[in-house]
């Protein structure tokens, strides 16, 4: 199991739906969960990790380039357990946790 | 008309088997290769009758026990290279050269015979091509065929799994050669004929039914929620928006993720009764739902499917059925109705910047089947319908001959599996090329012909670009994190997005938390079972209640 740990500057949109946390995804073969928590983290973005799969960090930070600039959001802890999941789902479930929080 | 000399052989031949086996045509089993080996002559052309779904297997196994000393230099021709056999012709000096369309289980073993000189290729083609050649320049000496059911005068019942029967038996019975069938049984109450035993030479029973592969049969349990949000992307941008009447689905999960959102998507998006009534299609399970839901009008049926016989024939309106009940596919006919059709939705195993695809991969030479007629741009189609002038207009914007264009969707994922790209930025198809000797790569679908990509990461439309480096672009601007996606020019995608050549999700209005698998009308073979009214038989292997 690797962890990684990742922070992007955030955009203008902070979490609004008032919902304490969201889930996106099981664990389970080739997929991944991801939980998004509201947190002061003064304007930022942090992406936490545990993979079963090692040695892809800048594939995972892509993702999460991507993600942060198409969704902007700001002061949001996504944690996330992968279970060898390939980038476009690990960006669908970022994407589906965000729309339930936003 | 056939040459003189060819005409005294298929004579002498027939004489020989007359002498040895009397004047009937039925050939016992256990003489079959005795009786091979006197029809077949050194360098003759074999057409064995094989596809991706039926197979001669009985036949194969027979003519690759034939003596090498006496039957050589044989020309094999064979839609799908399927069976270990078909190889084994080689590796036992008993065939040199082959003719395919499609290799897909054997294309691993065919790419290391090539490689090392035992198997020399003619060409690799699509069916319609191959068939067409049969009656040209690829004149079968001898044909070994597949029938379900024949008579002792070589009367012939293909049924549901007819497909490319008719196209063989036709270029070898009126092209001077021999036709041989295995049949699973002999019978004098044939439910109806397909082939007429005049143009039969020999018929022998088989000792098992011959191999049918349930190869269009999709376990909707295995849809994940990144097919379904492509289908849907997919559904709003193509389907929606051109509305095309005629159209034909390849094999994949992609295609029949859409099949099962057209009752439930498809009917949100007002598709029913204004898109997708006509289809050239095996009769997939996972078109129970959205025919029960009265979005089909008729099916053109290139192949039977294991299993659906009972409910495609409780369909007569729908399928093309005989008057004893039974469906009668053919695979000529069923890829020339895909051919004109308005739309091809199907998918690869590579693309490349340009929109290129091949299945083809530097260690498996799997061929192309028949996804390069229903997924070509057709240049000799003359008929117009509203999605053809809808997607001339787009391609052809500022011509000055107005036209129409084909809709040729690839619908793939970006990714084939961990560190397995989808988008490269070579084909391998180039690597292919040297090893089998072949003057250009074996391209499945050029780009050229390409009107849309759909990904994860959102649908390019191919149409609207007028330059190939906005086509390079649209086409990195879908291809997600693989390499030739991450090396996309970003303002230009931007440019791109703009002008609606390329859409995401979100352009669409498709929130990703409405991307469900509850929205599938069925979510297991069970359910098309019970969408069925208990009528489709799925075979054991996709049981699992």
């Amino acid at each position: 199991m690797e962890h990684l740990s990742f922070e992007f500057d955030g955009g203008p949109n902070a979490p609004k739906s008032g919902k304490p946390y969201s889930v996106a995804g099981v664990v389970s073969s080739s997929n991944l969960e991801v939980l998004a928590q509201p947190k002061d983290l003064g304007g930022k973005v942090r992406f936490e990790v545990n993979t079963t799969v090692a040695h892809f960090e800048d594939a995972w930070r892509a993702v999460f380039a991507d993600f942060v600039e198409r969704s902007q959001p700001r002061d949001v802890l996504f944690s996330i357990n992968d279970f060898a999941a390939i980038p476009p789902v690990v960006s669908l479930r970022l994407d589906q946790a965000w729309e339930a929080l936003a | 008309m056939s040459s003189p000399d060819k005409v005294a052989r298929r004579k002498e031949k027939l004489d020989r088997v007359a002498k040895v086996f009397g004047p009937s045509k039925v050939i016992p089993a256990e003489r079959t290769v005795e009786f091979l080996e006197l029809i077949l002559s050194p360098g003759d052309r074999v057409v064995h009758e094989g596809d991706n779904q039926k197979q001669g297997d009985f036949l194969a196994e027979k003519l690759a026990q034939v003596d090498p000393k006496k039957v050589n230099g044989l020309k094999l021709a064979v839609s799908c290279i399927g069976l270990p056999e078909h190889l084994d012709l080689f590796e036992n000096g008993i065939a040199e050269v082959v003719d395919f369309a499609y290799a897909g289980p054997q294309g691993g073993r065919l790419a290391e015979l090539v490689g090392n000189g035992t198997v020399k290729i003619g060409a690799v083609h699509t069916y319609v091509e191959l068939y067409a050649r049969y009656f040209a320049e690829l004149r079968p000496d001898v044909a070994c065929l597949v029938a379900i059911d024949a008579d002792a005068e070589g009367n012939l019942y293909t049924g549901s799994n007819t497909e490319e029967t008719p196209a063989l038996v036709e270029a070898t019975a009126f092209g001077g050669g021999i036709v041989v069938v295995q049949a699973n049984k002999l019978t004098d109450n044939l439910r109806r004929v397909d082939i007429p035993g005049e143009w039969v030479d020999f018929v022998i029973e088989s000792p098992k039914p011959f191999h049918l592969e349930a190869l269009f049969t999709k376990d909707p349990a295995l849809l994940d929620e990144t097919r379904i949000l492509m289908a849907m992307m997919a559904m709003k941008a193509i389907y929606q928006k051109y509305l095309p009447k005629v159209l034909n689905h390849g094999v994949g999960f992609n295609t029949a993720a859409i099949e099962l959102l057209l009752p439930t998507y498809g009917e949100e998006l007002g598709l029913k009764g204004k898109a997708c009534t006509h289809w050239a299609l095996n009769p997939h399970p996972t078109m129970i739902p959205a025919i029960e839901s009265g979005f089909v009008e008729a099916i053109a049926c290139i192949g039977g499917e294991v299993g659906m016989e009972d409910y495609v024939a409780s369909k007569p309106d729908i399928f093309p059925l005989g008057r004893d009940g039974s469906l009668r596919s053919n695979r000529f006919y069923g890829q020339m109705a895909g051919h004109f059709a308005d739309m091809f939705v199907g998918a690869t195993l590579q693309i490349d910047p340009f929109g290129n695809s091949s299945t083809v991969t530097a260690d498996r030479l799997a061929g192309f089947g028949g996804a390069p007629n229903f997924g070509a741009e057709n240049r000799a189609r003359r008929h117009l319908s509203e999605a053809f002038l809808r997607a001339g207009a787009e391609a052809h914007a500022g011509e000055y001959m107005p036209q129409g264009r084909k809709l040729v969707v690839q619908m793939v994922e970006t990714f084939q599996g961990a560190n397995n790209p989808t988008f490269v930025e070579r084909l391998e198809a180039w690597d292919a090329m040297k090893t089998a000797g072949f003057a250009v790569p074996p391209v499945m679908i050029y780009g050229d012909d390409v009107s849309h990509i759909v990904t994860e990461e959102g649908v390019a439309n191919l149409l609207l670009c007028r330059t190939m480096e906005e086509r390079e672009q649209a086409v990195r601007g879908v291809a997600g994190f693989t390499p030739v996606g991450l090396k996309r020019d970003h303002a230009m995608v931007a440019n791109l997005r703009d002008r609606g050549i390329i859409q995401r999700a979100e352009d669409l209005g498709i929130r990703k938390s409405d991307v469900s698998r509850d929205r599938l009308a069925a979510r297991n073979i069970h359910d098309l079972v019970r969408w069925s009214g208990g009528l489709y038989n799925p075979p054991s292997r996709f049981r699992n209640w």
